[in-house]
């Protein structure tokens, strides 16, 4: 379909084009034959079939225009019509495997807990309820999620709804943007596009329904407090997940949150137990009478190093790319759109953002010159031709064991460096190298109707803080404190990133640790189980080289990634960006390490001995066009579309445990990588 | 050159001129084709390429071009006005409305707003029949492709393609009014269940809009969407809707600082929440467990909208015929159609045997009997004059005399007869008419031997002999009604009867009135105790409403249903009240107002045995006005069953009990109907 309307923009300027360079043409011609219809005796007959040939005469690029289209869209829809024809089941002949909600039903499973899922950042839609007069006619529509089509019709406009306040971080004044609720807010993100629908549909197929199923929808882009504070979604799901409770029979509830989720969800269990005001008064009980298990997809517990891109610059792995591709397009001014500043500005104001910040700092994500990934070796075509040769002994050549390299040390602890160069050198030789030179034309040029925090750094602390060359997760956090004061206040009210010293500290009761698996201890709920299902083998975002802008024009960003660092070690730089494993966005040390060893078994973090499981899933493109999306890809949204990973998810909501569905299920160095990690316990 | 090779080819142009383009054989084309050459024979080869270019084209220059020129013509034409619709400004519209009709009045949320009315009590609708959204969630074959997608509601686009399929899974069990196996049809949740019931047909959405206008959203304002179809107690059965709905207001009451709940419930919801007040009441496991003061703490206000408390006369022949009075209508203006079998549709037997499954629409049978409704000689709606637009349009004097000159005729309307047999019948004193009951009929079995295609419904069992006996009854009242159908479709009046009761409570304090299938007869049970509460009736006035039919045995075989309306039952004056085989009162075109209003007028007003603890109860009306003009769309001064959710007085009302009006602070009542009168002439023991 997308098709038509890049085919109709086409046709509508070429007509006209057409018939104004034929229109004096086509006028003289009829005068002509009027003179002559006035001669004749049978003039009126003849008016009559001139007028039938006029067409005809006329054939020229107007006509062949509109025979081309004309052409097309019969085509067009008579294929559709026989299309439509088609019975439901033809496609049927190539048939994919069986779903495994089908196959799981013909086991005889049958819905058994109630499944509370909780979607992550970006995928949920979110629905206008009062906007300024430039939204008008958007009431109750989403302007997120769905087709999107009002970035193009209205960009500014659109931008201006979807920011949130500056300084509070809740609405703007005469603006109010919610979360879609129901289970439509998150089954596609766009036509076409799922993220739950598929786990819903093979849920369906072993008899769940509206009643035991429910979409815990919130607003993703308030901080996780202010979700309660300004819409009661803790509350709503409190009441949700007792209701539901209650009305399936006393059986548990199985909770499967998304990205985000997770860390919405960690939030939810503390919040639940605390006393009102801050909480809602379920007591120290209400999760051990409540849940079953928390099955995570593709977790951020520790956060993601793509959030520092996007908060730093804007820009993540793809800009960069297209960056590299069409230099200078972004960056344009050519169409007025400043796209990225814009986007800044918007990001910039969704306190969520901020809690996806790596967290745990240096001790988890490694300093200037360790980290836990150290060795990973990311050129997948090498890893390929060792695999074949030393995967002889293993049955299944699709299980990819990692190899080792003690050669070049890829430092990814190193989550912002300036500079190719200075990713690499050993820490000890930063003081040799020289600063670049930076021209220092700014002024205070007046800077366009774009604002962000950059305008007001002046040219010397940019510079100075190139010259640092390095950042890690914890000197991360004070660069952007420095760069985005505004920003940083105001989320550090709210989430928290560090590393609890003593988990008894009654400060730890303040709402913004408890998002932080590192500064809560999991609830009192011996009996539930928690889960980290994740993809593994997709290159993945985890430190970036960055440089300065060539154009340092007044509103412009004035740090951009290097998208040409390219190369060198093992193959793990590319485009500026470092890559590890992982899921595309989260890696996997992000993903597993709190299941892999900051939970399991008895430890401070998890006082009552919680029992973890750590679900990894192999990335495996798509075989055929038909799969679309693939039913084994291990991608961070694609995964709700993996057989296994759904087929877990079933098994354990029809009452199965994490011993039944086979323990730990790994690929990646995920337990290596997490005994290298040294935290007290 | 351009000019030359125009110069060149005038001549073959005014030769063709003479000829019929159209009966063009290939011999003529040859011939032209020739003369074409010769007149340009002296032009030089470079241009005689281009001419044969030209004429390649102009041979395959045949119908089917022309047809894809025409196609592609009107695409263009039809992109292009797209194209400009879509870069118009949103407000475009709006502005062309203001210009020819003068600045519109601000929507009643805008105006409150400005007003200073902010959102105070959350707010939850309770949608009626059919306006609610039900989706798929299992199914046979047939519907695959279609999870999750809504087959009630939307698009409708189903029907078509698969109308059998369609019919097989919107029906339910005949047996226990739940599931059929292997089917699970669900309501879609949210307030986009009921919002729009078709893609620009309003149901909610207006009313949702202005109350955003004023502070509301999705946090404050519920949608309780039930499976219209199951009886009231089988979706907490099946679905646990009602502890839902329960949770669901104890939640908004909690998180907006204890703000009781305002209920809106609309058509068949009201009944509906009558249900539920008692259900809440009752311990578990029947009930909810909420406790006596339930109501009193969470519950405001429940504002009903076009509420048929008493039921509605509609109900009986579409349970009777499948049909009601825009089907015979449609039968009047094109008799046999919906009757032949061309199509194999059998599209009422079809529609029958659905909705006889759908345990709901028993909810709706009149209630209270021969009392409320009428017996054969007297009804309360005696004396009502048919013609009530010229009534109220001309002045009072003129529709005090119209109303006086027309008394003596109109008041041979005997609306107690819900169905009569014959128009003759349906004139005649009761003295007059010979009855022979039908009750004690042998069914026989004539029928069951002829295949009857795949359409089975319980008329097939009744037989030659039933059907004759029910016609030979001749009259109905509402109380004979219920006997009626008892005999006619034993099967799901038992369905019916053990969740539905039509009848009267002699005394309340009865122990049987603790079952649940009295809850939503307002004749049978005791509204909560919760003296602070308030129940305000909201109806339109104005339009003709069915209240009373005239049957005949229809024509065709068989197989068909026996009874249809008898449309060309006309009464032969102007103003009266017949009307193709139908009698029409005052209501707002479902509901008649004695159904909608008498509880709030005359049974729960002040202290009575229905109304124990004295809530307090209001009548708003809302004459039917039609839209003034076509950008109106269906009126902001609606009185229509449906359309009265747009009414801007309505909206305003509501409004200001969301934010905290009592029905004092609206002005108490507001009738223009009969209905207090009306009410008077009902003789029940209060």
């Amino acid at each position: 379909m997308a098709s038509i309307p890049r085919f109709r923009k086409l046709c509508i300027v070429e007509p006209a084009k057409c018939s104004s360079s034929l229109g004096s043409e086509s006028f003289e011609k009829p005068k002509g034959d009027e003179k002559q219809s006035l001669e004749s005796p049978i003039s009126a007959q003849k008016v009559k079939r001139d007028k039938r040939q006029l067409p005809k005469k006329e054939w020229r690029c107007i006509d062949t225009c509109c025979w081309i289209i004309g052409y097309m869209c019969t085509t067009w829809w008579l294929l559709l019509f026989l299309f439509n024809c088609l019975p439901a089941n033809l496609p049927g002949l190539t048939r994919l495997p069986d779903p495994p909600g089908a196959r799981l039903k013909r086991e005889g499973l049958t819905a058994l807990h109630p499944v509370v899922l909780v979607p992550g950042i970006v995928t949920g839609g979110l629905e206008l309820w009062e906007g300024k007069p430039c939204s008008e006619g958007l009431f109750r529509k989403r302007i997120w999620g769905g087709s999107f089509t009002e970035i193009f019709k209205r960009p500014l406009c659109w931008l201006e709804h979807l920011s949130l306040d500056n300084e509070t971080g809740l609405d703007p004044p005469g603006i109010r943007v919610r979360a879609v609720p129901g289970l439509v807010a998150a089954d596609y993100f766009a036509p076409g596009y799922f993220v739950w629908a598929i786990l819903i549909e093979n849920l369906a197929k072993i008899g769940y329904d509206g009643k035991n199923m429910y979409m815990a929808a919130y607003d993703w882009r308030l901080s996780f407090q202010n979700t309660e504070m300004r819409d009661q979604a803790l509350s709503r799901l409190k009441s949700k997940i007792e209701l539901m409770h209650l009305t399936n029979g006393q059986k548990k509830v199985v909770v499967v949150p998304h990205s985000m989720g997770v860390i919405y969800f960690l939030h939810f269990l503390k919040w639940v137990e605390a006393t009102p005001p801050m909480g809602g008064g379920g007591g120290p009980d209400w999760c051990n009478k409540h849940i079953k298990a928390i099955m995570n997809i593709g977790p951020a517990l520790l956060g993601v190093p793509k959030a520092v891109g996007n908060l730093f610059s804007a820009e993540s792995k793809d800009v960069a790319f297209i960056r590299a591709m069409a230099p200078g397009l972004l960056d344009s001014k050519t169409l007025g759109l400043q796209t990225l500043e814009h986007a800044m500005r918007v990001f910039r104001t969704w306190d969520s953002v901020i809690s996806l910040l790596p967290k745990g700092g240096e001790t988890i994500w490694g300093n200037l010159d360790s980290s836990p990934e150290e060795g990973h070796e990311c050129d997948s075509l090498k890893k390929r031709q060792l695999q074949a040769s030393l995967s002889n002994n293993k049955g299944n050549n699709s299980d990819t064991k990692r190899v080792f390299q003690v050669k070049e040390l890829t430092k990814y602890g190193r989550i912002i460096s300036f500079g190719m160069a200075a990713s690499e050198l050993p820490s000890s030789q930063f003081s040799t190298l020289a600063s670049k030179g930076i021209s220092s034309s700014t002024g205070n040029k007046s800077c366009g109707n774009v604002w962000t925090e950059y305008d007001e750094m002046s040219q010397e602390s940019i510079s100075r803080v190139a010259e640092k060359k390095a950042f890690t997760a914890e000197t991360l956090i004070d660069l952007l404190r420095l760069v985005a004061p505004k920003m940083m206040q105001r989320a550090e009210a709210h989430f928290s990133h560090g590393i609890a010293e003593n988990l008894d500290d009654p400060k730890y009761d303040h709402f913004k640790y408890w998002s932080n698996p590192l500064e809560t201890k999991l609830p009192n709920a011996p009996d539930m189980e928690i889960y980290c299902l994740y993809g593994t083998g997709i290159p993945t975002e985890r430190s970036y080289v960055y440089k300065l802008s060539p154009s340092v024009r007044c509103n412009n960003i004035p740090f951009q990634i290097d998208s040409t660092a390219d190369g060198s070690s093992n193959g793990c730089l590319k485009g500026g960006v470092y890559f590890a494993d992982g899921d595309e966005s989260v890696p996997v040390l992000s993903a597993g390490y709190m299941c892999a060893k900051g939970w399991r078994g008895r430890t401070r973090f998890n006082p009552f001995a919680i029992a973890t499981y750590i679900r990894e899933f192999e990335h495996k493109p798509p075989t055929s066009l038909l799969e679309g999306r693939g039913i084994e890809s291990g991608a961070h949204v694609d995964i709700m579309g993996n057989v296994a990973m759904i087929e877990d998810v079933l098994r354990v909501a029809a009452g199965a445990s994490g011993e039944e569905l086979g323990g730990d299920k790994i690929y990646s160095d995920i337990m290596r990588m997490s005994e290298r990690i040294d935290i007290k316990l | 050159m351009i000019r030359r090779r125009k110069g060149g080819s005038e001549p073959e142009k005014n030769r063709n001129l003479n000829r019929s383009p159209v009966s063009e054989s290939g011999e003529n084309k040859e011939k032209k084709e020739a003369n074409f050459e010769k007149a340009n024979a002296k032009e030089d080869s470079e241009n005689f390429n281009l001419k044969s270019k030209r004429k390649s084209r102009e041979k395959s220059w045949n119908c089917l071009d022309n047809c894809c020129w025409f196609v592609g013509c009107i695409c263009s034409i039809w992109w292009l006005l797209l194209f400009s619709f879509n870069a118009m400004p949103a407000s475009f519209p709006q502005y062309v409305t203001e210009a020819i009709t003068g600045p519109l009045p601000d929507p009643p949320g805008v105006k409150l707003a400005k007003e200073g009315l902010k959102a105070k009590h959350p707010v939850v609708f309770v949608p009626g029949i059919v306006t609610g959204g039900l989706e798929l969630w299992e199914g046979h074959h047939c519907a695959e492709g279609l999870f999750r997608k809504r087959l009630w509601g939307g698009t409708f686009g189903d029907i078509y393609k698969r109308p059998l399929c369609w019919v097989e899974h919107m029906s339910l069990d005949n047996e226990t009014g739940l599931d059929p196996p292997g089917i699970r049809i669900r309501p879609v949740s949210g307030l986009v269940a009921a919002d729009y019931f078709a893609p620009g047909y309003f149901v909610w959405a207006v009313l949702i809009a202005n109350l955003a206008r004023i502070g509301y959203e999705e946090k404050n304002m519920y949608m309780a969407a039930y499976d219209w179809r199951i009886s009231f107690q089988n979706t907490e059965v099946r679905d646990q809707t009602l502890s839902t709905i329960k949770s669901n207001i104890e939640l908004m009451v909690a998180t907006s600082g204890g703000k009781k709940v305002v209920v809106i419930p609309h058509s068949m919801g009201v009944l509906y929440f009558l249900h539920f007040m008692k259900w809440v009441e009752v311990p578990a496991p029947m009930g909810g467990g909420g406790g006596a003061d339930w109501c009193a703490k969470h519950i405001k206000a429940v504002v009903n909208i076009g509420g048929p408390f008493l039921g509605v006369p509609k109900a009986v022949s579409g349970l009777l015929s499948a049909e009601a009075k825009d089907i015979a209508v449609a039968r009047a203006m094109a008799p046999g159609f919906l009757d032949k079998d061309v199509f194999g549709l059998q599209t009422l037997q079809h529609v029958m045997r659905m909705t006889r499954t759908w345990d709901s629409t028993m909810s709706m049978i009149p209630k209270g009997g021969d009392t409320i409704w009428g017996d054969l000689d007297w009804s309360p709606e005696e004396g009502y004059e048919c013609s009530p637009k010229k009534l109220k349009n001309n002045n009072n004097e003129t529709g005090d005399q119209n109303g006086i000159g027309n008394l003596g005729n109109a008041s041979q309307v005997h609306f107690g007869r819900i169905i009569s047999f014959g128009k003759g019948v349906a004139d005649l004193h009761s003295s007059k008419i010979e009855r022979v009951d039908f009750r004690g009929a042998i069914k026989g079995n004539n029928l069951a031997n002829i295949s009857c295609h795949d359409v089975w419904n319980e008329y097939h069992d009744m037989g030659v002999g039933g059907i004759k006996a029910v016609a030979d009854f001749k009259v109905y009242t509402a109380g004979s009604v219920l006997d009626l159908l008892q005999f006619v479709a034993p099967k799901m009046m038992n369905r019916g009867g053990a969740h539905f009761s039509y009848g009267i409570a002699d005394d309340l304090d009865d122990k049987k009135y603790g079952h649940y299938k009295y809850w939503s007869n307002p004749l049978e049970t005791k509204l909560p105790s919760a003296p602070d509460m308030e129940i305000l009736s909201m109806y339109g006035v104005g339009i003709p409403t069915e209240r009373a039919y005239v049957y005949k045995f229809s024509t065709t075989s068989e197989c068909y249903i026996p009874f249809q309306i008898d449309t060309s039952a006309e009464a032969g004056y102007e103003g009266s009240c017949l009307k193709g085989g139908v009698f029409s009162v005052d209501g707002d075109e479902t509901v008649p107002i004695l159904s909608a209003g008498f509880m709030c007028a005359k049974g729960w007003r002040g202290k009575t045995r229905f109304n124990p603890s004295g809530i307090r109860t209001y009548i708003r009306e809302y004459n039917h006005a039609p839209p003034a003009n076509l950008l109106e769309g269906r009126g902001t001064q609606s009185g229509a069953h449906v359309d009265i959710m747009g009414n801007f007085a309505l909206i305003e009302d509501i409004i200001r009990v969301a934010a905290g009006a009592t029905g004092e602070d609206l002005g108490g009542d507001r009738a223009y109907s009969d209905i207090f009168k009306w009410s008077d002439r009902i003789n029940i023991k209060l």
